[in-house]
């Protein structure tokens, strides 16, 4: 609420700098803005940026430094007993000063002050809850369950971090409206018929426009270090060869503690096998249709039918994976439950098949809308030169526009199996999850993902191998997938090049 | 002699073979045009299909069926000591009152403890909760008699939209003879209604199917939607510009280049990584919020966006950049008053159907703590929120029959939001495309 205060005011701010300063540029000369070095509103944008850049990179930084330093000095203030604890359990007791100090956030600083002071033994606290003014504080009183002398530490702490954080909610908005009148009193002064806004206002938007594309790169940053991290920790628990070549998967959810984990076993293989065989049956699917879909509509097919069919195609692949996860569980799994029952080799509504086939039709669109654009783009000449040799428009097609488009299809291809081995919903909802080696596709199995998502979510400890190694699966899965991605990137981009 | 005048014209070159070779030929090209409208046919299909199996699983769920009772708020059953604040109120025994009204309407006798039980089942246990708020709303109610409309069970509701086998002998039945019978008497007083389901739309969280409701999951996903927006139209617009018109060709701009196309790649799950670990344990955002899921699936949207932006840029045709750089435009200029104007609807397009598959996104949100039951309406994008996706994943997961109606209504919601949101950008595109 505070900061969108901030914010608001912030704005009004910068409205009254574009005024001010294209008023004062217009008034050095008189009105005649030819006589001005840039058109008025350059001025007025230059004191725009003086006003709001430097007040929003307070409130940025603030806002994320805040939360580190309240942290670093609730933990340090900690008895040294607390502070040997493991990091677990000083979570644990950091989670419970955290909500402790928010029923404390109505107290005002000086009453604040004083229950810092009295919280040095439990007279002085029932003593203070006696006061008025701590009426409230009293209600609420045995829900902080600090009933001996060792545990008054909590209150002392919730306390003092509150406190902190009443200064710090008057020192943001202060800091923040001193950088910004600051700020806007500078960029005024500075206003002067030969001064070169235009030139200062372009050079700023293009460092704004600069730092906006890094976004991209941290975003990756991110992604890499995040997964980083936690799988470094992850390995010097579980050995990288058990994790890699483990045939497996038994992370031994139930027994969570020291002792579980030692029996737990963490084998990928039965992971990436379940992935990759759900993969090869929705390629298996999506390969044939897509292709063929591709060929018919971009050499058979009528504008006007092309122009119906291929969006039609493409909802398949705008339609949230979520949606044919359901579908997969009331439609497809029963489905194929029956033939497998009929079959004698399978009895599970959720299985590799009923996941494989879904994810296939998802992903027909993806080889089709690529592959067509490949064939499109295998020049006239070729298709002449065979029809000028007698062959047939199907000859053509599978005796030189697909060889000449491969590479295209093939980049194609596995752009659209990386897709599928990233995948989540599907095989959440359809495949199962039941960690096997199997070649029975009527059989329940798992995938990285579905792992994944089973590891992190629910109650979360993120010391436990159990917790970390969702973040090694994941950055298993961001590498596979990423080489993929590069190695289909340059295979069309090769392609492309071939023909222009 | 040459060796040709020797040869012997061989075999398959005879008018007749050549002919047969023809047909054969042209079956062949028949065939093949045939495998592929099969093709495009069998995935029309499964479209049709799944859309089929959606909308016909979910229509039960649009209509919900509602009971009018006459209820008495005694006041030895409401408030014992006949106050009349909130408080009190609150804290009554409505089970007792939505029974009696019953009870008193069919003329139950007090020592038929069964047909109590049955006569309990009619109603959902939301019944007790409107009762409740009807009193709150008007507490000069207390001590006189009301007519409050309320939802039926979820057995009651399945079998008056017929999705009950009546053939079942009754021990078997869900609703026995005697419900059957009040149920007629309901009907012929006019006090059983089929109306439109609005509890759909702005209920929240429950157990029952027939009281939950995708308020918390609209809320969240428009919370979501406006910050995706807000955050994703400036800064992919600003990398655009960046990319396609000042950035120099080399190696950064290169890795920069790479690393779009890569990311809009990545699976979703990766970037739910991402905001687990930056997000919340890093800047300690609150957990299950639509601010942490609008974060991450900015950062999920936001390469296709870029992507699309640039190529409207690329459409711009240089002739216009050139002619404005002529008449004295900087870079800037030139930019802001020709190249962006021209390229606003590509760009409207490219960001509307990122928007959209971002909104459709579930797995990403599972990561950062979004599945939690959420039963209060969430006032700030701070607060704990589900989003329409993952409200779907989590109501498939409901072992009680009645959520699967709902969860295809649900469906139906979803799909009907982002077609809608496609075409939007289908017309944008149609209405202001320019081929130059």
């Amino acid at each position: 609420m505070q900061t969108t205060v901030i914010l608001a005011a912030i704005l009004l701010l910068t409205l009254i700098s574009f005024t001010v300063g294209r008023r004062r540029a217009l008034a050095t000369v008189g009105g005649v803005s030819a006589k001005l070095h840039s058109r008025p509103g350059h001025y007025g944008w230059y004191v725009v940026l003086w006003a709001a850049v430097p007040a929003f990179a307070i409130l940025v930084l603030w806002m994320l430094i805040q939360p580190v330093i309240l942290n670093s000095t609730m933990s340090s203030g900690l008895p040294p007993a607390v502070r040997e604890l493991s990091s677990n359990e000083q979570s644990l007791v950091h989670n419970r000063i955290r909500s402790i100090a928010q029923e404390l956030s109505p107290l005002g600083i000086g009453q604040l002050r004083q229950t810092i002071a009295a919280s040095s033994s439990l007279e002085g606290v029932q003593a203070l809850l006696g006061q008025p003014g701590f009426e409230t504080l009293k209600a609420r009183w045995p829900v902080f369950q600090i009933s001996n002398a060792d545990n008054l530490y909590l209150l002392r702490a919730a306390a003092e971090r509150t406190l902190q954080q009443k200064y710090a909610g008057y020192g943001m908005p202060v800091a923040v409206l001193l950088f910004a009148v600051a700020g806007f009193l500078y960029g005024r002064k500075r206003i002067a018929p030969e001064f070169r806004a235009r030139n200062k206002v372009e050079g700023a938007v293009r460092i704004i426009l600069m730092l906006s594309s890094t976004v991209a790169i941290l975003t990756t940053v991110g992604i890499v270090l995040s997964v980083l991290f936690e799988s470094i920790k992850f390995f010097s628990i579980i050995s990288p060869a058990d994790f890699f070549f483990g045939t497996t998967w038994d992370p031994r959810f139930t027994a969570v503690g020291r002792e579980g984990s030692e029996a737990a076993q963490f084998g990928l293989l039965p992971l990436l096998w379940g992935t990759l065989f759900i993969t090869a049956i929705a390629m298996a699917i999506a390969l044939p249709i897509g292709l063929l879909s591709a060929i018919y509509l971009s050499e058979y097919a009528s504008p006007h039918f092309r122009a119906v069919a291929k969006p039609l195609l493409e909802i398949l692949a705008g339609i949230p994976t979520v949606v044919y996860g359901f579908f997969a569980l009331i439609t497809i799994g029963p489905f194929i439950r029956d033939i497998g029952e009929w079959l004698g080799i399978g009895s599970d509504a959720r299985s590799a098949l009923s996941a494989g086939i879904c994810m296939g039709i998802m992903i027909i669109p993806f080889i089709s809308s690529l592959s067509d654009d490949m064939l499109s783009a295998v020049p006239q000449s070729l298709r002449q030169g065979s029809y000028g040799l007698g062959a047939t428009k199907s000859e053509t097609i599978k005796r030189v526009l697909l060889r000449a488009a491969l590479p295209g299809i093939v980049g194609s291809v596995l752009l659209a199996v990386s897709r599928a081995i990233g995948e989540t919903m599907i095989v959440v909802m359809a495949a199962g999850g039941v960690a096997r080696l199997t070649l029975n596709p009527f059989e329940a199995v798992t995938t990285i993902t579905v792992t994944i998502k089973n590891q992190l979510t629910g109650d979360l400890e993120f010391t436990s191998p159990q917790t970390m190694v969702a973040f090694a699966l994941g950055l298993t899965l961001f590498v596979i997938t990423l080489a993929l991605n590069i190695l289909a990137l340059q295979v069309v981009r090769k392609y492309r090049e071939q023909y222009e | 002699m040459s060796e040709r005048g020797t040869l012997k014209r061989p075999d398959w070159f005879t008018p007749k073979l050549e002919a047969r070779r023809t047909r054969r030929r042209y079956r062949a090209e028949r065939r093949f045009k045939l495998y592929g409208l099969a093709a495009i046919g069998i995935g029309l299909a499964f479209l049709a299909l799944l859309f089929y199996k959606i909308g016909s699983t979910a229509y039960p769920a649009f209509t919900e069926n509602v009971l009018e009772l006459e209820v008495t708020y005694d006041k030895d059953v409401v408030s014992p000591d006949g106050s009349t604040d909130l408080e009190t109120l609150r804290n009554g025994d409505y089970a007792t009152v939505v029974q009696n009204a019953l009870k008193r309407y069919i003329q139950l006798p007090e020592d038929d403890a069964d047909g109590q039980r049955l006569l309990g089942a009619l109603l959902s246990s939301d019944a007790d909760a409107r009762v409740r708020a009807e009193l709150m709303r008007d507490p000069s109610l207390l001590g006189k008699t009301h007519k409050v409309w309320v939802l039926a069970s979820g057995d009651v509701d399945s079998h008056l939209k017929g999705l009950f086998d009546a053939a079942v002998p009754e021990a078997d039945r869900r609703v026995k003879d005697r419900q059957l019978a009040w149920l007629q008497k309901f009907r012929a007083d006019g006090r059983l209604e089929t109306r439109f389901a609005w509890t759909l739309f702005f209920g929240t969280s429950s157990a029952e199917p027939q009281t939950a409701g995708l308020g918390v999951a609209l809320l969240g996903s428009l919370y979501m939607m406006i910050l995706i927006f807000l955050l994703c139209v400036p800064l992919g617009v600003a990398t655009a510009v960046y990319l396609e018109e000042f950035a120099p060709k080399n190696r950064w701009t290169d890795l920069i280049e790479v690393n779009i196309n890569n990311l809009a790649a990545v699976p979703s799950i990766v970037f739910g990584i991402l905001g687990l670990a930056v997000f919340l344990n890093f800047f300690d955002l609150p957990r299950s919020s639509a601010l942490v899921g609008g974060l991450v699936l900015t950062l999920l949207a936001l390469p296709t966006v870029i992507i699309a932006t640039r190529a409207a840029f690329k459409a711009v045709p240089p002739s216009i950049r050139q002619a404005a750089l002529g008449i004295g435009a900087s870079k800037m200029q030139m930019i802001g008053h020709h190249v962006l104007p021209l390229a606003v609807p590509g760009i409207m397009t490219g960001t509307i159907i990122a928007l959209a598959h971002a909104i459709g996104e579930t797995a990403p949100l599972l990561m950062i703590g979004m599945v939690a039951q959420v039963f209060n309406i969430p006032a700030t994008p701070l607060d704990p929120a589900t989003a329409l996706p993952v409200q779907i994943y989590m109501w498939s997961g409901e072992q009680e029959r009645g959520f699967v109606p709902r969860t295809s209504a649900a469906i139906v919601v979803l799909l009907a939001f982002l077609i809608t949101m496609n075409a939007i950008a289908i017309y944008l595109r149609k209405k202001f495309e320019r081929r130059w």
